[in-house]
């Protein structure tokens, strides 16, 4: 088994950790833990390899950035933009997130296991963000493509001019935003959140779940839409 | 005999008219491309002061004036190295065909200078021809990844674009090709509307941890440039530089746009001439002029344009519409080989005429140039745009030497204020140079 490398944010710079992570983890060695993150903002982004990093402790914004194929997970909360424009992995936060989780990302999957701030998964195009507790206002926000599952309750405006990303959300929904409606859930949704969530780790019944989609009445230029634009 | 005494309001004349008469119709704002028509003041209304008695003039055949240009020289570890100060903006792929960008790129790369990605991703086609890329990264992030930005020599953080500041960008749908939309993961077809604000950050303090983050996913290799719409020009560049920026990208007023609101093209932001000497103003406020290089775009149409840019403290300037127009925008054919094909009628069809055209925002392009549609992009073909952008860039780099030789300098960085005079109140208040044949800059001294 490959041994765990231990790299102490008390004692080394975040631009020594990240060219570590880029370039410098000896072959073989898939698991780094990093000590005393204190709020630190910009910690293991842009990685592109299939290794874990634990992050022991609250971290601070773009936690993860454009992560591919990495595996990571913090152990506490995170700031601003976890995971934004992650493009596959998995970034798991234990506590719970502050503004833009997720924001415009392209794949992979992001799990909250608590709360998230607002505008949680705004303007993603592709991923999968699971929150296991409850979201703020204008969440997935210009959502692209991709799946927000909110297994409490979420904020107001959520799903404002929502493109094609699929919103579930177990718990109550404070407003929908411009364009966005409730849809019936099918055996396709169903699965869906079923899947998710098993991936997530999250014990939560799919059947408490409702749909939220696109209208699709924003598309294309018509004077009707009452400046909705 | 009475004679009938016609006299137009000057409140609502004959445009005013349209105007209203359109919106009575549709109910919608009007949407179009390019930049403001309106009578600005511009680098026309400066002069140079070049030697005489009392400066000498370098010989023009002989001596050699220097173009090179450094951008990017404050914390990357590889800067930016360009043979000539005038760069390609930043317009996407969607607003033009993948010929276009495949020209640009090579014709950038043939006159040692750079291209720019747009909103909409980096293409495969201009990575290749282009040997210095800067890669945007915009509010909308289409098609924004980590490989690209890998790939990128420069990256170009923009809060804001001179036609349509506090806006974000347009593509109606009929320039959502299948490989369009693929890019932007938008449905074909739609008409799509950008956002104007970054999804991950809000204000300055975030932008210091943004910027931050994109220099640590690039290991610090590259530069990262801040393009800002011109409005409040001092405090912004400011807050870029607080930032981190490297380099500060101010784009005026006169820029253009592939598709925004008429009121954003002609009623936001202030001219491209007005802009410079705030944008310096800031630099030297925080005592990085030089450290921070300044780029400077909107309107800049020839080798005069930057020459005064440059004098006026700018380090490289940034063209866009001129490069279209280079293309053949508002020509009156494209050509086929050395056959000249009419595309009048074209034009025609949307309503417009050579030299009035701004109507990028259809994708039916008559010359080929803004376009998705398979049979008109034909038209534009990257070999002869190529050739022509090159020819372009290369007669606006001979007119630049030219005036820098002129005024004594054997480098076009030695440009300067001092060489300049202002042939109008307003340019000599907006510029800061003293209007011609006085000492007088309002606004900045006392009397003539
Ligand atoms: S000729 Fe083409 S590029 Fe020029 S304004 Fe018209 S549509 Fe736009």
């Amino acid at each position: 088994m490959a041994r765990v490398i231990e790299f102490d944010l008390s004692r080394r710079s975040v631009r020594e950790l990240n060219q570590y992570l880029h370039h410098e983890l000896p072959a073989g060695e898939q698991r780094v833990e990093i000590l005393n993150p204190n709020g630190m903002h910009s910690l293991a982004v842009g990685l592109d390899a299939p290794i874990d990093v634990e992050i022991r402790g609250h971290a601070g914004y773009f936690i993860a950035g454009m992560n591919k194929q990495a595996s990571v997970t913090v152990h506490g909360n995170v700031g601003w933009s976890v995971a934004e424009n992650i493009m596959s992995g998995t970034v798991r936060v234990k506590g719970c997130a502050s503004e833009c989780a997720g924001a415009s990302g392209h794949g992979g999957l992001l799990v909250i296991e608590e709360d998230a701030s607002s505008r949680c998964g705004i303007s993603m195009k592709g991923c999968d963000i699971v929150v296991g507790g409850s979201v703020g206002h204008m969440s997935a926000f210009m959502a692209q493509a991709g799946t927000l599952v909110v297994c409490g309750d979420a904020g107001p405006s959520l799903g404002d001019s929502l493109y094609e990303a699929t919103i579930y959300v177990g718990g109550r929904i404070a407003s929908l935003g411009a364009d966005a409606q409730e849809e019936p859930m099918t055996k396709a949704d169903f699965d869906r959140v079923a899947s998710l969530l098993k991936q997530a780790g999250i014990e939560r019944d799919p059947k408490s779940f409702k749909r939220v989609a696109s209208k699709r009445s924003l598309y294309h230029w018509h004077a009707d839409a009452e400046q909705e634009y | 005999m009475s004679r009938l005494r016609l006299e137009e309001s000057y409140s609502f004349n004959r445009d005013v008219l349209d105007y209203i008469q359109h919106a009575s119709e549709h109910g919608l704002y009007e949407i179009r491309g390019l930049g403001a028509k309106r009578k600005l003041p511009t680098f026309d209304d400066l002069t140079f002061l070049t030697a005489s008695a009392s400066r000498y003039p370098l010989e023009g055949y002989r001596e050699k004036c220097v173009s090179k240009t450094v951008l990017g020289t404050r914390h990357a570890k590889q800067p930016v190295e360009l043979e000539i100060p005038i760069t390609i903006a930043g317009m996407s792929f969607g607003a033009l065909s993948a010929n276009v960008k495949d020209a640009l790129g090579r014709a950038a790369t043939a006159m040692g200078t750079s291209t720019t990605t747009g909103d909409g991703g980096m293409t495969p086609e201009e990575r290749v021809s282009s040997k210095t890329l800067v890669y945007q990264c915009l509010p909308s992030r289409y098609g924004f990844n980590p490989d690209d930005l890998r790939k990128a020599d420069a990256i170009e953080l923009v809060i804001g674009q001179g036609a349509k500041p506090g806006g974000g960008g347009m593509l109606l749908g009929q320039k959502i090709s299948p490989r369009v939309a693929k890019m932007r993961t938008l449905p074909e077809g739609i008409d799509q509307r950008s956002a104007c604000r970054h999804p991950d950050w809000t204000g300055p303090d975030d932008l210091t941890i943004k910027i931050e983050e994109l220099r640590e996913i690039t290991d610090w290799r590259v530069p990262i440039y801040i393009k800002l719409g011109a409005t409040r020009v001092r405090e912004d560049v400011k807050l870029a530089v607080k930032a981190g920026a490297d380099v500060v990208v101010i784009d005026g007023m006169q820029g253009g746009t592939a598709a925004t609101q008429q009121v954003f093209i002609e009623n936001t932001g202030i001219p491209t001439l007005a802009a410079i000497p705030l944008a310096v103003q800031a630099l030297e406020e925080m005592d990085v002029f030089g450290e921070v290089q300044l780029i400077i775009s909107g309107g800049i149409r020839t080798g005069a344009d930057v020459a005064k840019a440059l004098a006026l403290g700018a380090d490289a300037v940034a063209i866009g519409q001129g490069v279209l127009m280079s293309l053949g925008c508002n020509s009156e054919h494209w050509c086929q080989g050395d056959k000249k094909i009419d595309a009048t009628a074209d034009y025609a069809k949307l309503d417009t005429a050579p030299g009035y055209c701004h109507h990028c925002h259809t994708g039916k392009c008559p010359v080929g140039v803004t376009t998705q549609d398979p049979q008109l992009e034909q038209r534009m073909q990257p070999e002869w745009g190529a050739r022509r952008l090159k020819n372009y860039l290369q007669t606006m780099t001979m007119e630049l030497t030219t005036l820098a030789r002129a005024c004594g300098k054997s480098n076009v960085h030695h440009l300067e204020r001092e060489d300049l005079v202002a042939l109008t109140i307003e340019a000599a208040a907006m510029a800061k140079v003293p209007l011609a044949g006085t000492s007088w800059i309002p606004g900045a001294s006392g009397g003539v």
